[in-house]
C-alpha cells in the first residue's frame, strides 16, 4: 500500500477480494445483545469509555438477531433458557459468530446441577471460548481480536465457510 | 425482645394444643405449629389487631430425609406496625404431602406456595393455582430440591428439542 500521510494522495493497495470482504467483516462485528448472568456486567464495561469495544468495530450493540453478526454468551445457560438461545441464532444471517464468555457458558462451570446447560456448544456452534469467572475486558477484548483472525482466515468463496452449521 | 416473647406466648394460650414449640435464635422466633393449625394460627397472627402480622415476607422449605416427618414448610411474616417478624414452621411426612395454603391469608404466599410445590413437592390445600413456577409445566423429573433427587439431575439438561427455523419442524440431531 502507497499513501502519502500529509497530502493524502491517493495510493495503492493490493489484496484479494477475498482478504477485502473479511477485512470488511471483521471491522464491522455487531453484537447481539445477549447478557445472561454476571459477565454481562463485564461486557457492558467493555462498552464504556474506559475500554471502548467501538475501537474493533464491535460496538454497535443490536437488540435484534437479524442486524447482528456476533452473538456473545455471557453468563451460565440455565436449560430453559436454551431453545431461546438457539432461536436467536437461528434467526441471525449468516455470516454468524459465537462467542463463549466466561466458564458457565463454556462449561457450565461449578454448576453442575440439574439445570444448567453444560456448555453452551451443545446446542450452538461456537467459535471463540473465552476463559474466566469473569473475563474481563480484556480478555474479552483478546477473544475478539481472536475472532477476528479467524474471520481473516476464512474462504469466503469456497462453498463451506468456517461457521458453517453442521 | 420481650415484646416479642409476649407474642408468643399470646399463641401459645390462643392454640395450646397446636403450638408444639417456641424457639428463638438471635433474636428471632420461630413458632413450630401443628399442621392442622396452620391457617388458624396464620389468620390469627394477621387479623388480632394487636398483632397485625400483615407482610408474608418468605415461604421455603426443608427437606429431612431422616426424620419421620419429613418435610418442613416455613413461613416467614412480618408486623409494619410492630417491626417484628416471626417465622411459623409446620411439618408434614412424605405419604400425605401436603399443607393447608396460606395463600387466603396473605395473597403473596401465592407465588412462594408455587415455588415450595416445583421444588419441593409439597401441595397446598386450597391453592388457587398450584402449577410448577419455575420449571416448564411438562417436567416430569421429579422434585429438585429433595435430598433424595441427584444433583445433576435426570438428564434433562442433556436434552434440547429446537424447530427448524424455516419449517417449523422439530429437529433432527442439529447439534454441533
Amino acid at each position: 500500500m502507497t499513501a502519502d500521510r500529509f497530502t493524502g494522495e491517493a495510493g495503492l493497495v493490493t489484496l484479494t477480494i477475498e482478504q477485502a470482504v473479511n477485512w470488511a467483516r471483521k471491522g464491522s462485528l455487531w453484537p447481539m445483545t445477549f447478557g445472561l448472568a454476571c459477565c454481562a456486567i463485564e461486557m457492558m464495561t467493555a462498552v464504556s469509555s474506559r475500554y471502548d469495544i467501538d475501537r474493533y468495530g464491535a460496538g454497535v450493540f443490536r437488540a435484534s438477531p437479524r442486524q447482528s453478526d456476533l452473538m456473545i454468551v455471557s453468563g451460565t445457560v440455565c436449560r430453559r433458557m436454551a431453545p431461546f438461545i438457539r432461536k436467536v441464532y437461528d434467526q441471525m444471517p449468516e455470516p454468524r459468530y459465537v462467542i463463549s464468555m466466561g466458564s458457565c457458558a463454556t462449561s457450565g462451570n461449578i454448576y453442575d446441577s440439574y439445570s444448567v446447560v453444560q456448555g453452551v456448544d451443545r446446542f450452538v456452534p461456537v467459535d471463540i471460548y473465552v476463559p474466566g469467572c469473569p473475563p474481563t475486558p480484556e480478555a474479552l477484548f483478546d477473544g475478539i481480536m481472536k475472532l477476528q483472525e479467524k474471520i481473516m482466515r476464512q474462504k469466503v468463496f469456497s462453498p463451506k465457510t468456517v461457521t458453517a452449521p453442521s | 425482645m420481650n415484646d416479642l416473647k409476649s407474642v408468643a406466648e399470646r399463641l401459645q394460650r390462643q392454640f395450646p394444643q397446636d403450638v408444639l414449640a417456641v424457639t428463638e435464635f438471635r433474636g428471632d422466633l420461630a413458632v413450630s405449629v401443628r399442621k392442622s393449625a396452620l391457617r388458624a394460627v396464620g389468620r390469627f397472627l394477621k387479623e388480632e389487631p394487636e398483632l397485625g402480622f400483615d407482610y408474608i415476607v418468605h415461604v421455603s422449605s426443608v427437606d429431612y430425609p431422616t426424620e419421620l416427618e419429613r418435610f418442613e414448610v416455613v413461613y416467614e411474616v412480618y408486623s409494619i406496625r410492630r417491626r417484628q417478624r416471626i417465622r411459623i414452621k409446620t411439618r408434614t411426612g412424605e405419604a400425605d404431602c401436603a399443607v393447608d395454603s396460606l395463600s387466603g391469608v396473605w395473597y403473596g404466599a401465592n407465588f412462594m406456595e408455587r415455588e415450595v410445590y416445583d421444588m419441593m413437592g409439597i401441595r397446598f390445600h386450597g391453592h388457587p393455582d398450584l402449577r410448577r413456577i419455575l420449571m416448564p409445566d411438562e417436567y416430569e423429573e421429579g422434585f429438585p430440591l429433595r435430598k433424595d433427587f441427584p444433583l445433576q439431575g435426570r438428564g434433562w439438561r442433556d436434552t434440547f428439542e429446537f424447530l427448524e427455523p424455516q419449517t417449523g419442524q422439530p429437529a433432527q440431531g442439529k447439534t454441533p
